[in-house]
């Protein structure tokens, strides 16, 4: 695997689970990137069954991606960039965050992704 | 003081607050274990150094506990803090200045057996090295009167893992232990998933919950929510406690995906507090207020 890039394959699980498959053609990209105490952007739209795969770079420290209810997380580490892949199921909004404590204002370095029909 | 006598008499003096009782030992038999019933308290989240509108009293909140606790009519055989002594700050001096100065308001105790417990506040930005200056050990396990305490930490790690060493020294500690000895297990985070988009989870927890669930009588008190919480999962409960900061929001069905702010202040401070935890046949507690009535 690229130590650059790196893919998270997701599984079926829950709802909102299912297998992402890595087709170049319909899976949307989005650049996210992380800096003390926020994401840019930190509202991500996505529409269901078209995978979506955010590419993480942070400017500063080590900070985490996590989207509990896609079953992904991940470090994100300056210098790299790392990328995981989700499969939208069903509509709503669902929480994206930092899981490494990381300073005063970690608990509010948040985002949301709206998946639409 | 009998137990019932004890609360009649907070209730009387306007410190008691709903009292709980759980099951929490169901499989104990009052002449199966050695030593007597006795109490201690659960302070939480005291986040000294904070300052914002979320608590503009937060300068003074934990000296009115502590004047509370101090008039209890029967103090409690020990204290415990688990976790957020401080409030987060990236400055390591700072960080220190701040330990020292709420371990000399917690020296205002009557009780002098105190048992700490760090949350990510004090230990995540640096694994817990300040922390371990002035409090000690991060995890650590005592026994008091036929009860086995143990104390985990899930908050050194920054990312909220008691990781592989602690598991393993975990499971030798309860190895040691007949599986229905009374064990209550103290943390900062829940060790279930609580709220896993608010990050009110372990990463590992579950790994310490399959530890424990041999053992019949389990108790997990912890904090890092800033409010009461009662959740079981098999027949282990979790109660999370008060803060003496701020209260959070609460993760009910129709709460958002992100956690909101802090709810404005309210200066009658209700949704602050301690608790007094009653250790008999059953497991008791009542919430203190910050100030009596």
């Amino acid at each position: 695997m690229n130590r650059r890039s790196f893919i998270a394959l997701l599984i079926a699980g829950s709802a909102t689970r299912g297998v992402a498959r890595l087709d170049a053609a319909t899976t949307k990209e989005v650049e996210v990137m992380a800096e003390k105490f926020d994401f840019t952007p930190d509202t991500v739209k996505a529409k269901v069954g078209q995978p979506l795969t955010f590419v993480l770079t942070s400017i500063d420290r080590i900070h985490g991606f996590k989207m509990p209810d896609f079953g992904i997380r991940t470090d994100i580490v300056p210098g790299e960039e790392r990328r995981v892949t989700i499969m939208p199921t069903k509509t709503g909004s669902f929480a994206f965050f930092c899981d490494v404590f990381c300073g005063d204002g970690h608990e509010e370095m948040g985002g949301t992704l709206i998946v639409e029909a | 003081m009998l137990q019932a006598d004890r609360r009649d008499f907070l209730k009387l003096a306007g410190m008691a607050g709903v009292t709980f009782t759980a099951g929490l030992f169901p499989s104990r038999h009052a002449s199966a274990q050695a030593g007597g019933d006795f109490h201690f308290v659960q302070f939480s989240d005291t986040h000294w150094g904070y300052k914002g509108p979320a608590n503009p009293d937060a300068e003074h909140t934990l000296e009115k506990a502590i004047a509370t606790v101090n008039a209890l009519p029967q103090q409690p055989d020990f204290i415990v803090f688990t976790g957020d002594l401080t409030h987060t700050t990236e400055d390591p001096k700072e960080r220190r200045a701040r330990m020292k100065h709420v371990r000399e308001i917690i020296g205002g105790l009557k009780v002098r057996d105190i048992r700490f417990m760090p949350g990510e506040h004090d230990a995540a930005l640096d694994k817990g090295e300040a922390y371990r200056e002035f409090f000690g050990d991060t995890h650590y396990t005592f026994d008091h009167k036929g009860v086995h305490f143990i104390a985990l930490d899930n908050v050194s790690d920054p990312g909220a893992k008691l990781g592989d060493e602690q598991l393993a020294w975990l499971a030798a500690d309860l190895k040691q232990h007949k599986s229905d000895d009374r064990i209550v297990v103290m943390t900062h985070r829940p060790l279930f998933d609580l709220r896993p988009s608010w990050d009110w989870t372990t990463a590992d927890g579950a790994k310490a919950i399959d530890l424990l669930m041999p053992y019949q009588n389990v108790v997990v008190f912890y904090g890092h929510i800033h409010q009461e919480n009662h959740h079981m999962t098999g027949h282990i409960a979790h109660h999370a406690a008060k803060s003496l900061v701020f209260p959070q929001a609460t993760p009910g069905p129709n709460a958002p995906p992100r956690r909101p702010p802090p709810p404005p202040y309210d200066a009658s401070q209700k949704n602050l507090g301690t608790r007094d935890i009653e250790m008999g046949k059953t497991v008791t507690f009542v919430e203190l207020p910050v100030a009596k009535a």
